[in-house]
């Protein structure tokens, strides 16, 4: 069965993809979508909240883990050379791909030398980002997906919608829905009589994916850690999936991110306490399992590591947007955002939706289209994210950062090379309004004026601007202009009442 | 040029000159090597409590009685055959009717898929997290015969494997052998971020936490490492 896989987001997209207040139009028009996200959202809301304060030093360990990031990203390029020396040793395999296309192409050669024709997938974000489901069905190779959350992604040929539970834009219903249509399509169909109760279709999913597991000969996996001082591989998840594709294979290829480098052994202590914790809001998640290349007689016999660029040495060059390449992928930025939970994580474009995502797409991908000039402007910078994030990323730094690239332009890097960006277009109207204010704040007489100019006239005012204005006034309330101006109220009054005292008082 | 020296050459001009700043300066360790200082004794019950509050079901036991204790729950289990690791101390299952099972290095994945329960050891405890952790240990045996069967009764020796918290318990383990950090049975939060118990791995996990000497040559540590 050859399926395109509706709308996966690879690196960049293959057709234009609508800006953000577009994408998100629909979804904030869905009722049942909106009902599920803010279900999920403040379900988990709660109970991380919970499971943070268990741990009174919490913010120390929310430093600790920064600072780590912050200084393994410093000396990323030794890092790495570390751990590739220690992964070898161990008997693995390391191998470096500079974007998408080339770690595609690398893992498509290494399924193909094992001359199968399927493999066993455990969730990873960097497989997604890049599409190598789409690059390895090109080749003729089938990549089964086995999160329950990625299998019901692909089941509905449907796109992730969330970091941690891809399939949160679907309720239990749905989900059954999916299972009785399309499981048999793709192997074991669905029970008789599979009911929507959260238990049965876990087992559904459990009968669905055991003869996948039982036979396969390879897997493919990210990792959220990688540790440089013992070329340690370490992948954090709940259904045991993921200990399944680890294991069973006898070939075992890992796509990773340069960034999920950690120096030593003893972070981990760090992150396996906060990444649960922020994640599913439990003290320590079912399944950690760590490898070191290979072991005699336990589990691959062979083991490939593809580190992956694909824009992160240009996230990595900009001072202030590299604090993004901290993320350790926990999702509790987008549970807690207001604007993730009502536009939901498809108006993204991206396999990283909600705040982290609006400003790791613009950066890992450039501001070339018009979705990733407009992430940025995807918050109402309320700062929400900043405060749960476990690496501290402040967020809404990065996003007026951003926003100040996309409208004033400016030099930064794509692909390893410096590019001067020209100011995007869309904002010339803003830019001319704000010169426009600039100047007239800085001539009091001006301002004076023109304040009495809009008083005297305020009956006439059309309550939407014209031209140019009319897309900020379509979903704002023009202000009504006040009979008196501020500045001449308190000429007025002051002249009335004390004006010495005031005066005194230092006014 | 290769996309290493690509990657490489980009990283360096991404971050120009950095000072070579030394990692043990570079972060604060201020954060607790445990929560709270527990005694011996309720560091072992926080462990029960957090394995149960994962749904993991927690037995207690001393030495004589474990062979007793593992015939009782395969029994109730109605385990017919238990994989058994290479170094499971013999008479734990000397009591039980249930067939052991070797692992043997040809075993397949199917194969092992037909076996109703595993027992095993453990590498540590982490009681602050409720997990388990296993590192493959002859007591442990492979990755794969914790994972495929559908039971996984795990004993672990209290105190000697219990550490309260998660930096002592990376301190006692070794990064190269494989690990896996069990804590409760398989479940997902997949659907609706709910926690649901039971996908892929074990179902059901029972831990038994034997206390006392086993004989006088394997006696364990009477008290938990302190860091």
């Amino acid at each position: 069965m050859s399926r395109t896989s509706g709308g996966t987001f690879v690196g960049m997209p293959a057709f234009p993809m609508p800006a953000f207040p577009e994408a998100a139009r629909e979804a904030v028009g869905d009722a049942t979508l909106r009902a599920n996200l803010r279900h999920a959202t403040h379900t988990i809301r709660d109970k991380r909240a919970r499971a943070v304060a268990e741990l009174d030093d919490w913010e120390r360990l929310r430093e600790a883990g920064k600072q780590i990031k912050d200084h393994t990203l410093r000396h990323l390029g030794r890092y790495l050379e570390q751990l590739e020396e220690a992964v070898t040793a161990a008997g693995g395999t390391v191998h470096w791909a500079a974007d998408a296309d080339e770690a595609n192409r690398i893992v498509t050669g290494l399924v193909e030398a094992t001359g199968e024709r399927e493999v066993v997938k455990v969730k990873s974000m960097a497989t997604q980002e890049i599409g190598l489901n789409e690059a390895l069905e090109a080749a003729g190779i089938r990549a089964y997906e086995t999160d329950l959350a990625e299998l019901i992604v692909q089941l509905g040929d449907d796109r992730p919608s969330h970091i941690l539970v891809p399939a949160i834009h679907r309720n239990r219903a749905e989900i059954r829905d999916i299972f009785r249509s399309e499981m048999a399509r793709w192997g074991r169909p669905a029970p008789e009589g599979l009911t929507d109760t959260p238990a049965e279709l876990a087992e559904a999913a459990r009968l669905h994916l055991r003869e996948k597991f039982l036979r396969a000969k390879v897997g493919i996996s990210g990792a959220n850690f990688m540790v440089a001082e013992t070329g340690t591989l370490v992948v954090v998840e709940s259904e045991g999936n993921g200990r399944m594709c680890l294991t069973l294979p006898e070939t075992l290829i890992s796509v990773v991110g340069i960034e999920k480098t950690v120096p030593a052994w003893r972070d981990l202590e760090v992150f396996l306490q906060t990444l649960p914790r922020s994640s599913t809001a439990e003290r320590m998640n079912p399944y950690t399992s760590t490898w070191t290349g290979t072991t005699d007689g336990d589990g691959p016999r062979a083991f490939h590591l593809v580190l992956l660029d694909n824009g992160r040495t240009d996230t990595l060059a900009d001072e202030v947007g590299r604090q993004a390449l901290r993320c350790i992928r926990c999702s509790a930025c987008l549970n807690v955002c207001p604007v993730y939970e009502r536009a939901g994580g498809h108006a993204y474009g991206s396999v990283y939706p909600g705040p982290i995502g609006a400003i790791l797409n613009p950066q890992l991908r450039g501001t070339a289209t018009a979705l990733d000039a407009s992430l940025p402007y995807a918050s109402s910078l309320c700062g929400a994210c900043y405060e749960v994030c476990p690496v501290a990323i402040d967020i809404p730094e990065v996003l007026v950062h951003l926003r100040e690239r996309v409208v004033q332009g400016g030099e930064f890097t794509r692909h390893g090379a410096k590019v001067t960006l020209r100011p995007a277009g869309g904002h010339a109207a803003e830019r001319a309004a704000m010169r426009a204010a600039g100047l007239v704040f800085a001539r009091p007489g001006l301002l004076r004026a023109g304040q009495r100019l809009a008083a005297r006239t305020r009956r006439a005012h059309p309550r939407k601007l014209p031209g140019p204005g009319r897309a900020w006034s379509a979903t704002r309330d023009l202000p009504t202009v006040p009979e008196e101006s501020f500045r001449d109220w308190w000429r007025r009054t002051r002249e009335r009442t004390g004006r010495t005292d005031d005066r005194e008082a230092g006014a | 040029m290769s996309s290493r020296e690509i990657i490489l050459g980009r990283i360096g001009r991404a971050l120009g000159p950095v000072p070579d700043e030394p990692y043990e300066a570079a972060v604060d360790r201020g954060y607790a090597d445990a929560h709270g200082d527990l005694t011996t004794g309720r560091t072992v019950d926080l462990l029960a409590e957090n394995l149960a509050d994962y749904r993991a079901l927690v037995h207690r036991a001393d030495h004589a009685r474990l062979p007793e204790v593992l015939a009782r729950l395969l029994a109730a289990r109605g385990a017919r055959t238990v994989l058994v690791p290479p170094g499971l101390p013999p008479n734990w299952l000397a009591d039980s009717g249930a067939v052991p099972v070797p692992d043997r290095a040809g075993s397949t994945p199917a194969q092992l898929d037909r076996a109703d329960s595993v027992v095993t050891g453990c590498a540590v405890a982490v009681a602050e997290t409720g997990t388990i952790v296993l590192d493959g240990s002859p007591d442990q045996g492979r990755r794969r015969i914790t994972l495929v069967p559908d039971h996984h009764i795990c004993v672990v020796r209290v105190p000697g494997q219990v550490v309260s918290s998660v930096p002592r318990a990376l301190r006692r383990l070794d990064p190269a052998r494989p690990l896996t950090w069990i804590s409760g049975p398989s479940a997902t939060s997949d659907i609706e971020l709910d926690r649901v118990e039971g996908v892929h791995g074990p179902r059901t996990l029972e831990v038994v936490l034997v206390e006392g000497a086993e004989s006088p040559d394997r006696a364990c540590a009477g008290t938990i490492t302190r860091g």
